[in-house]
């Protein structure tokens, strides 16, 4: 911990100081260890039981004999293929859930950073009062909006359409909290000394204050694409299903993002068959996964701050 | 052009650039110059047109949203008007406000929150949510302050641990759901009865129909803290970063116990993000819904139990009443919705009041 020398009376003393210091270290990465594993053991789960095939698994679970680890002898691709093929692929979920994430976080950012500079740098009546109302309904849950919502989307012929997945939802009163706080703290004399280059508003905020706050702009792109890959309550009901005879026997997923395609076609299709559904969730993880490891330090860097803020 | 400059070296003298651009034969026409200037945009404008997109779509999906909720909730036969989809859902409000709808006189009152008060469904999921929210919530924040101090407490393999902590956070939480379902199945098999099966424990029923209450409570907890320890550690964990390290060294060289540090300076000196978590999670467990209906896995509205019932939660109940469409169901839905928000607010301004002399800035 500390990088200071220490001094001691005796060499005793400073056989006791190292003891302590090993053994405090090795409960220390003991702890850590344990709940590592702890964390980490669903993802090795999901990952074997999507390699079994449904014969081993209901095998292993009867007779309480789980295998642990992947085996050559049990290994299967069997899952794979039923999630890919028969009456509803993972293909389309994904198809969806990517449509709809990338329209919906290039929608966020533009809103969100035209909305943070208007209230970071221009002047104008009625700026802090709307900020502080914008501010308030922060502490609404969602739930609280659904149901108007609901209607207003029917109405508008929105139902099982994009449009309706990507908009509704899309303009976040957090992001545009969050670009602020980061646009403030541009300081004042870059501005003034644009406006002397003879830049505008908008060219001082394309050319100088979108390139500063990238780092929080590219986060807040993250967070989105995160949240959509996540989204469940609000695709569950608006996009329910397009054809109505479908939709009655439950098994029109047109519309279907990762989340709702796998818990309402999924579960409801495969309630006996635990490795189709695992291998499901895997499919549903592992695309977040690989985005994670390549962005992981925009990724926690954004949520740590995003979070303190908050 | 190399002349010109040359023979103006200080570059201070005022310039006639008129002059000098006609000597390059460019001329500039002084009234076309001035017009221009004329139609500079005032600030205002800008501020409003750089607003405009963000706020049409907060007004007609946040704002309005949030105020209709409030009326709907206050209105004893509620029902929308537009249904068949000809008309905007404005013209419900208008026609609230007209006090009739389609020739049914708008009675107001607070039947919809007596109604759903004295629902026993939604004293049930009440008191569910009030047992997760009391469980799960002291307990991850106690683990992941914890793991937040013993991580800061090593150096070597300090980033892996790190990541491995943050990877629940950027899981689908159904997908994970349904994978914890598997691992607690009621078989003998599973791998939470083969785990029990290591001390000697029989395997029991987790999640099933038949399962005990308690026994589904244990497996919510247990997916609470998988779930929620990834964030909280990166906050400690940022938070603890911040602490200028001369307190540590003087309180050892006053000779105080780990514990003592611990006490008397970490957690003061982390109060803020304490406070902050503490908040944000207790309203997010207030808000528990699929993490539950993942973990009993078979549709969205399976709460576990014979019922389906067991473990409904208030948000559950409010989606439930709100998926059912109907509109005797729409005005306690409101209703729900209102509750919810005000445990929200209470919830948050009892723990600003009870930090107040607690927390330090």
């Amino acid at each position: 911990m500390a990088e200071h020398e220490v001094y001691f009376a005796s060499e005793r003393q400073l056989r006791i100081y190292k003891a302590r210091k090993i053994i405090t270290q090795v409960l220390l990465y003991g702890f850590l260890t344990l709940v590592g594993l702890f964390i980490l053991f669903p993802f090795w789960y999901m990952l074997i039981t999507s390699f079994k095939s449904t014969a081993a698994f209901e095998q292993e679970e009867l007779s309480g004999k789980l295998v642990f680890y992947l085996h050559s002898k049990n290994f299967s691709f069997e899952q794979f293929q039923k999630v890919f093929s028969g009456n509803f692929s993972f293909g389309t979920f994904y198809l969806n859930t990517v449509i709809v994430a990338v329209c919906s976080t290039a929608f966020t950012v533009v809103t969100s950073v035209l909305a943070a500079f208007a209230f970071a740098r221009v002047n104008f009546k009625g700026k802090d009062l709307l900020f502080t109302v914008l501010l308030g309904t922060m502490m609404v849950p969602g739930e609280m909006m659904m149901m108007t919502n609901y209607q207003t989307t029917v109405q508008l012929g929105w139902q099982n359409t994009f449009a309706a997945l990507i908009l509704v939802h899309g303009v976040s009163v957090f992001y545009i909290f969050y670009l602020r706080q980061t646009f403030q703290q541009i300081p004042n004399e870059l501005f003034l000394a644009a406006k002397v280059d003879g830049y505008g508003h908008f060219q001082y905020l394309w050319k100088c204050m979108i390139p500063i706050a990238m780092p929080t702009i590219v986060t807040i792109m993250i967070l989105s694409l995160m949240g959509a890959w996540n989204a469940y309550i609000w695709p569950t009901l608006i996009a329910s299903g397009k054809n109505p005879v479908l939709k009655s026997m439950g098994i029109d997923h047109s519309m279907r993002l990762v989340s709702n395609g796998l818990m309402d076609q999924f579960a409801g299709e495969f309630t006996n068959d635990t490795p189709a559904r695992i291998t499901g969730s895997l499919f549903a993880t592992v695309p977040l996964f690989v985005f994670f490891l390549i962005f992981r330090k925009y990724i926690m860097r954004g949520v740590s701050r995003s979070g303190i803020k908050g | 052009m190399e002349n010109t400059l040359n023979n103006n070296p200080g570059g201070l003298q005022a310039v006639d650039w008129d002059a000098k651009l006609a000597s390059l034969g460019i001329s500039v026409r002084k009234e076309l110059r001035t017009k221009r200037r004329s139609f500079i945009m005032p600030e205002w404008a800008k501020g409003w047109i750089a607003l405009i997109p963000a706020l049409i779509f907060l007004i007609l999906f946040m704002i309005y949203p949030i105020l209709n909720t409030f009326v709907m909730s206050f209105v004893n036969n509620f029902y929308w008007v537009g249904n068949s989809g000809s008309s905007f859902v404005i013209t419900n409000y208008i026609a609230a406000l007209n006090n009739t709808r389609g020739g049914i006189t708008v009675s107001w009152g607070i039947e919809n929150y007596i109604k759903v008060l004295s629902d026993p469904v939604f004293q049930h999921a009440l008191i569910n949510t009030g047992l997760i929210v009391i469980v799960s919530v002291p307990l991850t924040i106690v683990i992941s302050l914890l793991l937040a101090v013993c991580l800061n407490a090593i150096k070597p393999l300090k980033g892996l641990y790190q990541t491995i902590f943050f990877l629940p956070y950027v899981t689908n939480t159904i997908a994970l759901g349904l994978v914890f379902n598997a691992m607690f199945s009621s078989s003998a098999g599973s791998f939470f009865n083969v785990f029990l099966g290591w001390f000697g424990a029989k395997p029991q029923e987790w999640l099933t129909i038949n399962a005990g209450r308690w026994n589904m409570f244990v497996v919510i907890v247990i997916y609470a803290i998988w779930n929620g320890l990834a964030f909280k550690i990166l906050v400690f964990m940022s938070g603890l970063s911040a602490i200028d390290k001369q307190y540590y060294d003087a309180a050892r060289i006053d000779g105080s116990s780990k514990f003592t540090i611990f006490r008397k300076i970490t957690v003061p000196l982390l109060s803020p993000q304490i406070l902050y978590i503490t908040i944000t999670s207790f309203i997010g467990a207030c808000k528990a819904y699929s993490q539950v209906i993942a973990l009993f896995g078979s549709g969205k509205d399976n709460f576990g139990g014979s019922d389906q019932k067991q473990w409904i939660t208030v948000v559950g109940y409010i989606v439930k009443l709100i998926n059912s469409q109907n509109d005797s169901a729409t005005g306690r839905g409101a209703a729900g919705c209102v509750i919810l928000l005000g445990i929200v607010l209470i919830i948050t301004v009892a723990q600003f009041a009870v930090s107040k002399n607690r927390v330090h800035y």
